[in-house]
């Protein structure tokens, strides 16, 4: 009986703890009078974000520091996995979420998005030897490679019944390579630098979907979202914005 | 309040059949830890009847020596790793089961910390115990069966489940492959509603059940074991 008491009572405070963290507090004034801006990304995405040496770089490790500049903070990533950015952008434990990341209905329901600063698509990688040619080639019976989370993860698992979810892209397409399983689907940029970094596999030209990246920013933080969004058509009309991406991203 | 909570609940398990990533995962925990108990008590039975037999004799050098490199790699290296390697390495470019390579990868793991456990166990039944099996007329291996083994059995009982329970924790990392046990349920839903509370509170709340059903399992057996015997 003991037993049971305290552990009704362990129960409670775990709940009543819980309560805490999930009430929304009034006072958020953005981050610019902290003087820090906390980014959280999933640095296993190149070129968005990636590791090189000790940094986190890419372009949106490089438009999250240009806008930080326009705000006067410092810049400060965290390296993440990319299911657990939004739980932490909403949770304020990060101010902004710069991932590569779809703007979605069902994210809007958990985060405000800035304007798009990218546009991107989900592609399909195949093994060059496989007989797949086209999103039709693809059936109930193949066995789809996704990132857990993705917008590839989301959209795949409405339509198709075998998905792989890898908790990394790359891993993904590792599997892929190995024949685990039929194809990748996947952000286009990232699968064009993971297809001319494993040989033997090819994308296909017909795009899966197309879509709209935006930087996630905690609900009603209209501060913040303001000042991001001031910054980046800032840095949009100065040509700042094209300069970075042209940087990672070779046009073809 | 409870009306949030309860939209909650509805978003996390209900909406899209939520719940069905939490019992599918929990399936295939289950048969992951069951299976890969099973080949761990082989592979450690085997091992340990291998290094016992070197310690006691002196025979089987060279078994005994590979069985001290299994054990040092095993027991050396976290098992995430060894879970990896087991998929993407050993089985590269086959396409095998993801449940059967889980099964394989912790039932190596298992295996060596099972090993041990046995291993003490038999070296925890007095010599003097063995000495008589062989002057009643016993060679090593019927002493080994009917003195020893018994004995050792009641020993090791108690530290085994601790190894199973510990081991239905450790599938939770199945994940890294992409195989959806309990854990990556969790992930799944987590990734979909992006809400952390109620699918990990969820998940622990059932790794929890099952630990505490298997903790009340071990005590009654124990119990069992030692009833007839003076303390």
């Amino acid at each position: 009986m003991k037993k049971l008491i305290s552990a009704a009572l362990i129960l409670t405070m775990v709940l009543a703890l819980a309560a805490c963290g999930s009430s929304k507090g009034g006072s958020d004034t953005g981050t610019a009078t902290k003087g820090v801006l906390v980014m959280a990304t999933n640095a296993e995405f190149p070129p968005y974000e990636y590791h090189e040496g000790d940094k986190i770089v890419g372009i949106d490790a490089e438009i999250a520091a240009a806008i930080a500049e326009k705000m006067g903070c410092e810049l400060k990533i965290e390296d993440i996995a990319f299911d657990s950015i939004i739980p932490e952008v909403s949770s304020g434990k990060a101010d902004i979420g710069l991932a590569g990341m779809t703007v979605t209905e069902d994210r809007k329901q958990s985060v405000d998005f800035s304007d798009s600063y990218a546009s991107s698509s989900q592609v399909v990688i195949v093994t060059e030897t496989s007989g797949i040619s086209s999103l039709s080639d693809l059936d109930a019976n193949s066995v789809i490679g996704v990132q857990t989370g993705t917008t590839g993860d989301i959209y795949c698992s409405d339509e198709f019944a075998n998905i792989e979810r890898y908790n990394k892209g790359m891993e993904a397409v590792q599997a892929l390579s190995q024949g685990k399983i039929d194809a990748v689907v996947i952000d286009s940029e990232p699968a064009k630098v993971f297809v001319a970094e494993t040989s033997g596999l090819k994308i296909l030209d017909e795009s899966y979907t197309d879509e709209q990246y935006a930087a996630a920013i905690r609900k009603g933080n209209t501060a913040l979202l303001e000042n991001v969004n001031k910054a980046l058509s800032e840095l949009k009309s100065d040509g700042t914005l094209d300069k970075i991406v042209a940087k990672y991203i070779t046009a073809n | 309040m409870f009306s949030a909570f309860y939209d909650a609940l509805y978003l996390n398990f209900v909406k899209d059949d939520r719940w069905h990533y939490l019992t599918n995962g929990l399936k295939v925990t289950l048969i992951v830890t069951l299976f890969s108990a099973l080949m761990g008590v082989v592979l450690g039975f085997v091992v340990a009847i291998i290094r016992s037999t070197y310690e006691n004799t002196g025979r089987m050098k060279i078994a005994n020596k590979l069985c001290g490199l299994y054990l040092t790699v095993i027991r050396g290296t976290p098992v995430v790793v060894q879970l990896m390697i087991i998929y993407f390495v050993i089985f590269a470019s086959v396409r095998i089961d993801k449940t059967l390579t889980a099964i394989i990868a912790f039932g190596i793991n298992s295996g060596a910390y099972q090993a041990e456990i046995f291993r003490s166990g038999i070296n925890s039944v007095p010599k003097g115990q063995f000495e008589a099996g062989r002057s009643l007329g016993f060679n090593y291996g019927q002493t080994m069966v009917h003195i020893i083994m018994p004995q050792a059995f009641r020993v090791v009982v108690p530290t085994l489940c601790n190894e199973y329970i510990t081991l239905l924790k450790e599938t939770s990392v199945a994940g890294y492959i992409a195989l959806e046990d309990l854990t990556k349920g969790g992930d799944i839903i987590r990734s979909r509603t992006y809400s952390a509370f109620l699918p990990l509170i969820a998940v622990a709340l059932i790794y929890l059940i099952m630990v505490l059903a298997l903790t009340k399992l071990v005590s009654v057996l124990e119990r069992r074991l030692s009833r007839g015997t003076r303390r």
